[in-house]
């Protein structure tokens, strides 16, 4: 039986690891909520977004021509913007998100559909995808826990700038898209080129709208910021899905701690009384001794 | 029937409002009305005001560009930033302006239009404070977010 000293410090360690798994916790949980409503209230624009391109692209002509943003090419470059947290500790989303990429950049497939790219937005995923010798345009880091359009908009720019300037001929955004809070699912969706949401028979149909200055012209101011939006939009959602990861992973974290202390405290009430009656006999047996 | 205007950003939900009688809206081919029963309408925005009228009482709003959409007497501003006259800070909008200025000076081209840009949105700004004041600043207070 291991001494009882030795039992008393593994309990005090695990007592520590479960005060830093709970901080996080907690800190996490209420993040969470803060990153989630975020992501809830950026809906409505998106929504408007695109209801108002799909009136658009209705009117605005053949969508191949209109803008060179909607304009398809053969894929000779895909873009990969993966969007990972800066840190760990938020349980299996870090490997899923690396696993899910890891298919779309490294896969069998990958090489049959050109060249392939990346834009690393968040530590883990830059570091994972460094030692496979991918070609980086740029990488992001430290975003904040709570990134706005200001801090997103220069990710979509690049974007924007090698698709219309021609070097990429694709561009995919891959994050963590939040379910609930126990579920993130990895996602790949496609932003450039834009595909038009299939604008509803209705409001297309029977509406005739003005457009000022013209549908071209606004759809050139549309469709820049539309992707701005896209990655925004995963922006946020992939904070959310990491506060929530994380917050899940060290509830665990702390359970199990606890639950450990709990067995190791068994452990040493046991040990302590077996020591104690082994005292108790070695002094009866000397009592025993000294009365014969 | 008067007209709901719904203001959005990317960021919030900044206003809506089911009893506005006529919103005067910054739009890239200069200052439009919008009274009920207008005919369908996207148009893009410039930096500029935003003027909503309800009975009496006029309201500023700042745009930065965006666009609007009126579909039946439903009109909806998407803004990429957009404050109410009371969220403005005057000192930060000064700050901007005189940045801009300096940086007009000595840009080069490629800078030019940004900082064009920047100049007219802070410039913006000011003339919504200034109207506001000249009207002497009734309506809501939205300094403060509520809820």
């Amino acid at each position: 039986m291991a001494n009882t000293r030795e039992i008393r410090r593994r309990i005090r360690s695990v007592e520590n690891t479960a005060k830093i798994t709970n901080a996080i916790q907690l800190v996490a949980a209420s993040k969470m909520r803060r990153a989630q409503d975020r992501a809830l209230q950026a809906r409505p624009y998106a929504e408007k977004m695109q209801a108002v391109l799909g009136h658009l692209s209705g009117v605005a002509g053949d969508p191949e021509t209109a803008h060179p943003l909607l304009e398809r090419r053969d894929v000779n470059e895909t873009t990969v913007i993966l969007i990972t947290p800066d840190r760990g500790l938020c349980g299996g989303l870090i490997a899923n998100l690396e696993r899910h990429t890891g298919e779309i950049v490294l896969g069998p497939q990958a090489g049959g559909s050109g060249d392939i790219s990346m834009i690393p937005v968040g530590r883990k995923g830059g570091d994972y995808f460094q030692r496979f010798g991918i070609d980086f345009r740029a990488s992001f880091q430290e975003l904040g826990d709570y990134p706005g359009l200001a801090e997103t908009q220069p990710i979509s720019r690049i974007a924007i700038d090698d698709y219309t300037e021609g070097k990429v001929d694709r561009v995919l955004l891959v994050y963590a898209s939040f379910v609930n809070t126990v579920s993130q699912v990895p996602v790949t969706v496609p932003i450039l080129p834009v595909e038009p949401p299939a604008s509803d028979e209705e409001s297309s149909g029977e509406t005739q709208y003005i457009f000022e200055p013209s549908p071209q012209e606004v759809l050139a101011d549309l469709l820049p910021r539309y992707v701005d939006l896209l990655v925004y939009q995963a922006v946020l959602e992939a904070a959310a899905s990491e506060q929530s990861a994380r917050m899940v992973a060290m509830r665990n974290a702390t359970d199990a701690a606890n639950d450990m202390i709990a067995d190791l405290t068994l452990v040493y009430n046991k040990a302590r009384q077996e020591q104690i009656t082994s005292e108790l006999l070695d002094i009866t047996g000397g009592v025993e001794a000294l009365k014969g | 029937m008067p007209l709901t205007l719904e203001i959005i950003t990317g960021e919030r939900r900044l206003l809506r409002q089911e009893d506005v009688d006529e919103v005067i809206a910054p739009g890239s081919l200069g200052e439009l009305g919008i009274l009920p029963n207008h005919a369908p309408l996207v148009t893009s925005l410039v930096a500029g005001e935003l003027r909503v009228k309800t009975g009496n009482e006029v309201e500023e709003f700042f745009v930065s560009g965006g666009f609007l959409e009126v579909l039946s007497d439903e009109v909806t501003v998407l803004a990429d930033a957009a404050e109410h006259g009371s969220e403005i800070d005057a000192e930060r909008a000064e700050e901007a302006r005189q940045r801009a200025v300096e940086r007009l000076e000595q840009a080069s081209d490629a800078d030019r239009a940004r900082a064009q840009a920047a100049l007219s949105r802070s410039l913006q700004r000011l003339r919504v404070l200034e109207h506001r004041r000249r009207r002497g600043a009734g309506g809501r207070d939205m300094s403060r977010p509520t809820g």
